[in-house]
C-alpha cells in the first residue's frame, strides 16, 4: 500500500485520456504550443506510451510572431525527442501582411492562430487534437469536458455537450466532427510548476528572468524580439530584467520585472504575486465572457 | 495567493517540499436552488486564499453589478461561468473547481439542483468520493435532497456531509439542526450511505466553514475544511483484488510486448500470478514498466505498463486480474440505467457500450420498472425517458469481465452510445449477472431485420443480377461485394453455379425447374435481407414472373433488379465457360437466349451496358447508388 500524491493521481489520469485518445481515434495530433503547459503535456505523452514513442505528429500553428526563443526550443525539443513536428503557417494571413501592429491582436489572433489551427486540422485530416487547457485557467473553461466536441466547422456549442461519466470516454463522432482533448483540465498553474520542478522538465528560457529589450505600451512591457515592432520617434528599448508567465506572440504577452532566474524562484515569485497569469495575456482583455464566444467560434 | 507568504518567501524549497505529499479529494456539492452551494464554493475558495487580487477586484465590482447581496461580496459570482447562466442566475451545468490547503488539493463538482438536471448531477458525482449534500435550515430536507442523496447512493458515494447551511436565519438552533440531522439519516442510512456527517454552517458569514462558529458553541464537530482535509476515502480502492483494464497494447520492438492501463484497484507486483479476462489465461508479472523506471510495486490510481513472463493473447479491453480473485465474465445483467438522452429509450435497440477500455454492442429489456426518485416508488415502464432511472435486463454481443458497480465503480459503470448520433445516452451500473437459466425473455425484445441490420450499420437489401449467361453478372456481382466488403459492409452473394452445386443441384434446366431454381433462391435471399446482409444474387433468371415474384418478397426498396445487359453476339463471343459452343453444337438443351427465351427487366433499378462499361465501373455506379440511397449508414 502507498499514498499517492495529487500529483501522482493527476498524472496517471492524464496518461489515461492521453492513451484513449490514441486507441479510439484515427488520427489524432498533439497542439504544441511551446509553452509551460504544453511542455507537461507532452512530457505526459512520453511516459504514456513508454517505451514506444506518442503515436502521433505535435502540431505547432505559428503565427509568425512567436519569439525565436520558442521557435528555437520548439525544434530542438522535437529533434531530441525525436517526434514528428508539423508547423503549420497560415500563408494567405502572411500574403496579407497580418500581424497584430497592423490589424490589432482581435484581428491577427482570429486569422493567424484561430482560422491556422482550422486549416491545419483540415489538412491533415485531424480527428482529434489535444490541447493544454486547463479548467482553472479562466470561467468557461470551468464547464468544458475533458472530450470536448467540435462540429464539422470546429464550433463549440456548450449547450449540447455529452455527459462525461468516470473516465469512460466517448470519443465516436461523424465524419467531419472532430474532438479536443483537455489531458491537463483538473490540473491547476501551481500543479504544473511544481510538475516541471519535480520532474526536471524543460521550459523556454523566457520563463526565467533576464536583461532584456523592452518597451512600453499601454501600461504594458513589451519585448522588441525583432524589428517588426513600430519604435516611436525617438524611443529606444529599455534593457531590463524581466521575465515572461505565459508565452504567446511576443507583440501580445507582457513581460514582467523579475530577478527571478530558477524554478525555485519563479515559483516562489508566483506564489507571492497577485495577479493571475492570464493577465500577461492581452487577448483576454476583452470584455467578460469573450473566451466563450472565442470558443464558440473555433478558438482552442 | 499569499497563504503560508513567510515559508515561502524564506524557504520556498522546504515549502514545496512540504507541498509534495498532498492527496487528492474529489467531492461534489448538491442541493436546491437557493440554498447556497455557490456562496459555500465561493467562500471555500475565498477562504484557502485561492483569489488573485485581480479576481477579487472583479468580483468586488461584479458584486455590485449584478449581485445578490448589496454591497457585499458575492461569493457566488466566484464560480458561475458561463453567460446564459450568469443571465438567468442559476448554474445549469457541471462546473469544476479546485482549491488546496496544506494537505489536501481539492476538484469540486458543482452540479445543479433544479429538477431537469439529473443527468449533470450524475455526471458530477460519477468521479467523486464525496458529496456535500445541502439544506437550507429553514426548509429542512425537501423533495430536491431526497432525490440528490439517492443518485449519490446509486453512484455508490458512501461518504456524504450534510452540510445545514443558513443557520444564521435560523438563529444558529441547535434542536432545527437535529431534528433536520434525524430526518435525513432516518431516509438515507437505507439506502446505503453509511457514513454521514452533519454540520451546522452559514456558506454567507463563514461559520463553520474553516473557522469554528462562535455563535454555535453547543456543536463539537469538526468545520467543513477540517471534515474534507482529514476524511479517509482512498484506501479502500487499494485494499481490494487486483485489477487493470488494458487500454493499449504497447510494441515498439518485437522484443518488448507491454499492456498499458490505469489500475483501478488492488496492488500488483513483479511475480504475481495474473489471469487475463475473458480468455481467463494465466501468467506472472515480468515488469512494471514506467518512463522513470521499473517499479517493485504499482497501486490503484497509477497508469503503468506491465510485460507477462508468457506470451499470451490480451488485446485493448481485456482485464489484466490478480489469478486468485479475478473478476467474473458474463455477457448478461441486471443494471441501474440513468437515461440522458432527449430520445427515449429503445428496448431492443442496439446500442453501443463503454465500460473501462471495452466496447461492446448491447441490448436493452424493457424495463423491470423505473424509480420515482422523489419517493423511491417503483413504477411500471415501457422506456426510460430524459432523466428517468430504471431497472433492466441488458444482453451484450459478447463477453466481458466485469463487477457489481456497488463493489467496484471501475469494473461495472459503464456509457450507453447512440450508433447513430454517437451521442452519449445513458449511464448504467451493473447490479448481477443473470444465469443462463434466467436469460432475457427475447420474445419481448423485437430481434427484427432492422435491428439487425442496424447493428451492422447497413440496410438490407438484394442486388438481383439479371442478364444472359456471359454477361459479366457474376463478375460485376464479385467486384461491388469485394468493395461493400472493404468499406466493411456486411455481404453474401448467391451465384448461379454455385447453389446449383448444392441447394439446386436436385433441379435441372426445364422451364418449371428454372421456376424453382428461382423461387429457393428467392426465399433464401429473404432470409438474407431478414438477417440485415446485403445480398448480391447473380442468375440468369430469364423469366419476368419469376424476378416479380422475388420482389414481391421482400419490403419495398429492398429489392434492386440490375439488368446487366449484353447483347447476344457479345455474350456469345465472350463465352468465358464455353457453354454458347456447345449449346450451339446442340449439347446444351434450353440454353437461354438459343432456344430458351430471355425476358429483359422493363422497370430495372440500374442497367448496365457492359458495351461501354467497364466491369469496374459498373462497380463503382452500383456502389453509388447503394450509397446516395441510404443503404450505407454513416457512409
Amino acid at each position: 500500500m502507498q499514498d499517492l500524491t495529487h500529483l501522482q493521481r493527476l498524472e496517471a489520469e492524464s496518461i489515461q485520456i492521453i492513451r484513449e485518445v490514441a486507441a479510439e481515434c484515427d488520427n489524432p495530433v498533439m497542439l504544441y504550443s511551446i509553452g509551460k503547459d504544453s511542455a507537461v503535456m507532452l512530457h505526459l505523452a512520453m511516459k504514456a506510451f513508454y517505451p514506444s514513442k506518442p503515436p502521433f505528429p505535435l502540431l505547432h500553428v505559428d503565427t509568425t510572431w512567436k519569439f525565436r526563443e520558442m521557435i528555437t526550443f520548439r525544434d530542438n525539443i522535437a529533434k531530441d525527442l525525436g517526434l514528428d513536428l508539423i508547423v503549420h503557417i497560415n500563408e494567405e494571413g502572411v500574403s496579407q501582411g497580418v500581424g497584430p501592429f497592423s490589424h490589432g491582436s482581435a484581428l491577427h489572433t482570429d486569422i493567424m492562430k484561430t482560422q491556422a489551427l482550422k486549416q491545419a486540422l483540415d489538412k491533415y485530416g485531424f480527428d482529434a487534437a489535444f490541447g493544454g487547457a486547463r479548467r482553472d485557467e479562466e470561467k468557461s473553461r470551468a464547464k468544458e469536458r475533458v472530450f470536448s466536441f467540435r462540429s464539422a466547422q470546429h464550433r463549440w456549442d456548450p449547450k449540447s455537450q455529452r455527459p462525461e461519466l468516470w473516465n469512460v470516454y466517448n470519443a465516436k463522432k461523424a465524419k467531419g466532427e472532430s474532438i479536443r482533448v483537455f489531458p491537463l483540465s483538473n490540473w491547476t498553474e501551481l500543479d504544473i510548476w511544481q510538475y516541471i520542478y519535480l520532474q526536471k522538465i524543460p521550459i523556454v528560457p523566457l520563463y526565467y528572468a533576464g536583461v532584456r529589450p523592452v518597451v512600453e505600451r499601454d501600461g504594458t512591457l513589451i519585448m522588441v524580439d525583432d524589428d517588426r515592432i513600430p519604435l516611436h520617434e525617438g524611443e529606444k528599448p529599455m534593457m531590463k530584467s524581466v521575465r515572461f508567465r505565459t508565452l504567446g506572440c511576443y507583440p501580445l504577452t507582457g513581460a514582467i520585472e523579475s530577478e527571478a532566474s530558477t524554478l525555485l524562484e519563479i515559483i516562489q515569485e508566483m506564489l507571492l504575486t497577485t495577479t493571475s497569469e492570464r493577465q500577461g495575456r492581452v487577448i483576454d482583455h476583452d470584455a467578460t465572457a469573450s473566451m466563450e464566444k472565442k470558443k464558440q467560434e473555433g478558438y482552442f | 495567493m499569499a497563504h503560508k507568504s513567510d515559508l515561502i518567501a524564506e524557504d520556498i524549497g522546504g515549502y514545496l517540499k512540504s507541498q509534495e505529499h498532498k492527496s487528492l479529494l474529489r467531492f461534489i456539492t448538491c442541493g436546491s436552488v437557493d440554498d447556497g452551494k455557490s456562496t459555500l464554493i465561493g467562500r471555500l475558495l475565498y477562504e484557502s486564499k485561492l483569489i488573485f487580487e485581480d479576481q477579487l477586484a472583479a468580483l468586488e465590482a461584479d458584486s455590485k453589478k449584478v449581485g445578490t447581496q448589496g454591497q457585499g461580496i458575492d461569493f457566488a459570482l466566484l464560480v458561475d461561468g458561463l453567460a446564459a447562466e450568469r443571465e438567468q442566475g442559476i448554474t445549469i451545468d457541471v462546473a469544476y473547481r479546485f482549491f488546496s490547503t496544506d494537505v489536501r488539493k481539492f476538484i469540486v463538482a458543482d452540479t445543479p439542483g433544479h429538477e431537469q438536471y439529473t443527468r449533470n448531477m450524475a455526471t458530477g458525482a460519477s468521479t467523486a468520493d464525496l458529496a456535500i449534500v445541502m439544506i437550507d435550515a429553514r426548509k429542512g430536507v425537501l423533495t430536491q435532497t431526497r432525490r440528490h442523496s439517492f443518485i449519490v447512493s446509486l453512484l455508490g458515494i458512501k461518504h456524504v456531509v450534510l452540510c445545514i447551511n443558513k443557520m444564521d436565519l435560523v438563529d444558529f438552533s441547535k434542536e432545527v439542526f437535529e431534528t433536520i440531522e434525524e430526518d435525513y439519516r432516518a431516509f438515507a442510512e437505507p439506502l446505503g450511505i453509511t457514513d454521514i456527517v452533519a454540520i451546522p454552517v452559514s456558506a454567507l458569514e463563514g461559520d463553520n466553514v474553516t473557522e469554528p462558529s462562535a455563535r454555535m458553541e453547543w456543536f463539537h464537530g469538526s468545520t467543513l475544511m477540517s471534515h474534507l482535509e482529514t476524511v479517509k476515502v482512498d484506501d479502500e480502492v487499494q485494499a481490494k483484488p487486483f485489477r487493470m483494464p488494458v487500454q493499449w497494447v504497447n510494441r515498439p520492438n518485437l522484443d518488448f510486448r507491454g499492456f498499458s492501463g490505469f489500475i483501478s484497484s488492488g496492488v500488483i507486483r513483479p511475480g504475481d500470478r495474473v489471469k487475463a479476462l475473458p480468455s481467463a489465461k494465466e501468467s506472472a508479472v515480468a515488469r512494471i514498466v514506467t518512463y522513470d523506471g521499473d517499479l517493485m510495486e504499482a497501486v490503484a490510481g497509477q497508469s503503468v505498463t506491465i510485460t507477462l513472463e508468457d506470451e499470451i493473447d490480451i488485446s485493448r479491453g481485456d482485464v489484466i486480474c490478480t489469478a486468485d480473485h479475478p473478476a467474473e465474465v458474463a455477457d448478461q445483467f441486471e443494471a441501474k440505467i440513468i437515461w440522458m438522452s432527449d430520445d427515449e429509450m429503445l428496448p431492443g435497440r442496439p446500442y453501443l457500450m463503454k465500460m473501462g477500455a471495452r466496447s461492446a454492442s448491447v441490448q436493452l429489456g424493457s424495463p423491470k420498472y423505473k424509480v420515482n426518485v422523489n419517493t423511491m416508488e417503483q413504477l411500471a415502464a415501457k422506456t426510460l425517458e430524459l432523466n428517468e432511472i430504471g431497472v433492466c435486463n441488458i444482453a451484450l454481443d459478447r463477453d466481458v469481465a466485469f463487477e457489481p458497480y456497488q463493489q467496484d465503480e471501475a469494473m461495472g459503470g459503464f456509457i450507453l452510445i447512440d450508433r447513430m448520433t454517437n451521442n452519449t445516452v445513458g449511464m448504467g451500473m451493473i447490479d448481477f449477472a443473470l444465469r443462463r437459466a434466467s436469460n432475457i425473455h427475447w420474445q419481448a425484445i423485437a430481434v427484427d431485420k432492422h435491428a439487425r441490420a442496424e447493428l451492422k450499420q447497413q440496410k438490407g437489401c438484394v442486388l438481383w443480377f439479371t442478364g444472359l449467361s456471359g454477361s459479366g453478372k457474376s463478375t460485376i456481382a464479385n467486384l461491388v461485394e469485394k468493395r461493400l466488403h472493404a468499406m466493411g459492409r456486411h455481404t453474401y452473394t448467391l451465384d448461379g453455379d454455385n447453389v446449383r452445386h448444392g441447394l439446386n443441384k436436385d433441379l435441372g434446366f426445364t422451364d418449371a425447374d428454372r421456376v424453382e431454381n428461382i423461387r429457393r433462391v428467392s426465399e433464401v435471399s429473404r432470409l438474407m435481407v431478414d438477417a440485415g446482409l446485403i445480398t448480391m444474387v447473380s442468375f440468369i433468371s430469364p423469366f419476368r414472373s419469376e424476378r416479380r415474384m422475388a420482389r414481391s418478397l421482400l419490403d419495398e426498396k429492398e429489392f434492386m433488379e440490375i439488368y446487366v445487359d449484353t447483347p447476344l453476339e457479345v455474350a456469345e463471343t465472350r463465352d468465358p465457360k464455353g457453354l454458347y459452343k456447345k449449346a450451339r453444337r446442340g449439347e446444351i438443351k434450353n440454353f437461354t437466349g438459343l432456344d430458351s427465351p430471355y425476358e429483359p427487366p422493363e422497370n430495372a433499378e440500374i442497367r448496365i451496358d457492359t458495351v461501354d462499361m467497364t466491369a469496374e465501373r459498373a462497380a463503382d455506379s452500383i456502389i453509388a447508388y447503394l450509397s446516395s440511397h441510404g443503404y450505407l449508414a454513416g457512409d
